[in-house]
C-alpha cells in the first residue's frame, strides 16, 4: 500500500507532499516519542507515529528511511519542520485520531496485505 | 585507488536548526559513492547520535570524517564537561539530559548504545572538564 492509499483510507492529511507519497510502500507501523529509541527500532517502510513536531523528527525519519511520519491528535506542526521535511524528502501526515487508534487502524490495513 | 574523501564539520552548541546536518551530509556522500544502503544507514545513525551528544552534552564540537574504499572513520570531539563514568553512560536508559532537551524527545539514554550497535569499532576517550572524543569506524564490506 502506498502512502497516498493509506491516507485516503484513514483520512490522513498530507502535510508535506513529496514524490514519495505515490511510490513509497507502507509495510509497518511504529510508535515512540523517544528519538534515540525510535531511531534504534524503526524499520524501513514503517509509519512512525510521534507527538514531536520539532526538526529532529525529520532527521530521525530520514536516517531510518521510515515510510512517513504521522502526527496524531491534530497536534500543530512547526512551520520550520514542514519546510525541512520537504527539503529532505520526508513525508509528514497528520490526523485527529490518537496514536493508539492510528496504530490499530494501520495495523488492520496492512496485515491483510 | 587511494582515493580518500575528507570532510570537517563544526557542531555548534544547542543549535537544533542544524543538528544532524553533518551526519546527513555524510549519508549523502556514502550513498553517492555507492556504499550499500544498510551500511549507509548504520553509519549515519551512529554519527547522528554522536553529533547530537556533542551538541547537547558537549557544548558543541567538531566532526572529522575520512572515507576510503574500505571504511569510514568518524571522529567527533568536543571540549565539554566529559563523562565521569563511561560504563554507566554506556548503559541503556542512563541519561543526564535536562528537561528542556527531553521535551524535544532526547534523553532515552540510548544514544551511546546505538553508536556501539551500529559501529564496527568504537573508541571513546573522555576526561572530566576536558572533553570527549568518539571515534567510530564502519567497514563497507561485512564478513
Ligand atoms: N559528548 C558528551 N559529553 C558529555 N557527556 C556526554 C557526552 N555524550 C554522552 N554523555 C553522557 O552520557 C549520557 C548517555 O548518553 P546517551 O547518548 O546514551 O543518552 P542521552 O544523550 O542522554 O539520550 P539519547 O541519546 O537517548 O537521546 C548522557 O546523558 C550524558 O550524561
Ligand atoms: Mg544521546
Amino acid at each position: 500500500m502506498t502512502i497516498n492509499q493509506l491516507s485516503q483510507k484513514l483520512d490522513l492529511k498530507i502535510v508535506s507532499n513529496t514524490p514519495k507519497t505515490t511510490e513509497k510502500a507502507v509495510t509497518g507501523v511504529y510508535s515512540c516519542d523517544l528519538l534515540s529509541h525510535a531511531m534504534a527500532k524503526i524499520n524501513e517502510g514503517d509509519v512512525w507515529i510521534t507527538v514531536h513536531t520539532n526538526l529532529n523528527v525529520v532527521a530521525v525519519a530520514s536516517l531510518t528511511d521510515c515510510a512517513c511520519v504521522l502526527i496524531p491528535e491534530n497536534i500543530e506542526i512547526e512551520k520550520q519542520t514542514v519546510e525541512r521535511a520537504i527539503e529532505k524528502d520526508v513525508i509528514l501526515l497528520s490526523s485527529d485520531k490518537s496514536a493508539a487508534v492510528l496504530c490499530y487502524e494501520i495495523f488492520k490495513l496492512i496485515k491483510d496485505l | 585507488m587511494n582515493n580518500v574523501v575528507v570532510r570537517d564539520y563544526i557542531i555548534p552548541a544547542n543549535d537544533f536548526t542544524i543538528a544532524g546536518e553533518a551526519s546527513s551530509n555524510v549519508r549523502k556522500i556514502l550513498s553517492q559513492i555507492g556504499v550499500a544502503p544498510d551500511i549507509v544507514k548504520r553509519t549515519s545513525i551512529a554519527m547522528y547520535e554522536a553529533e547530537i551528544n556533542a551538541m547537547i552534552h558537549g557544548k558543541g564540537g567538531q566532526a572529522h570524517v575520512e572515507i576510503d574504499e574500505n571504511k569510514i572513520v568518524i571522529r567527533i570531539s568536543d571540549q565539554g564537561p566529559g563523562i565521569e563514568d563511561l560504563d554507566l553512560a554506556m548503559q541503556e536508559g542512563y541519561s543526564t539530559a535536562p528537561d528542556s532537551i527531553r521535551e524535544m524527545g532526547f534523553g532515552a539514554g540510548m544514544g551511546l548504545s546505538n553508536i556501539k550497535k551500529h559501529s564496527d569499532i568504537l573508541e571513546i576517550n573522555t576526561a572530566v572538564n576536558e572533553g570527549t572524543t568518539v571515534l567510530i569506524t564502519v567497514f563497507f564490506k561485512q564478513e
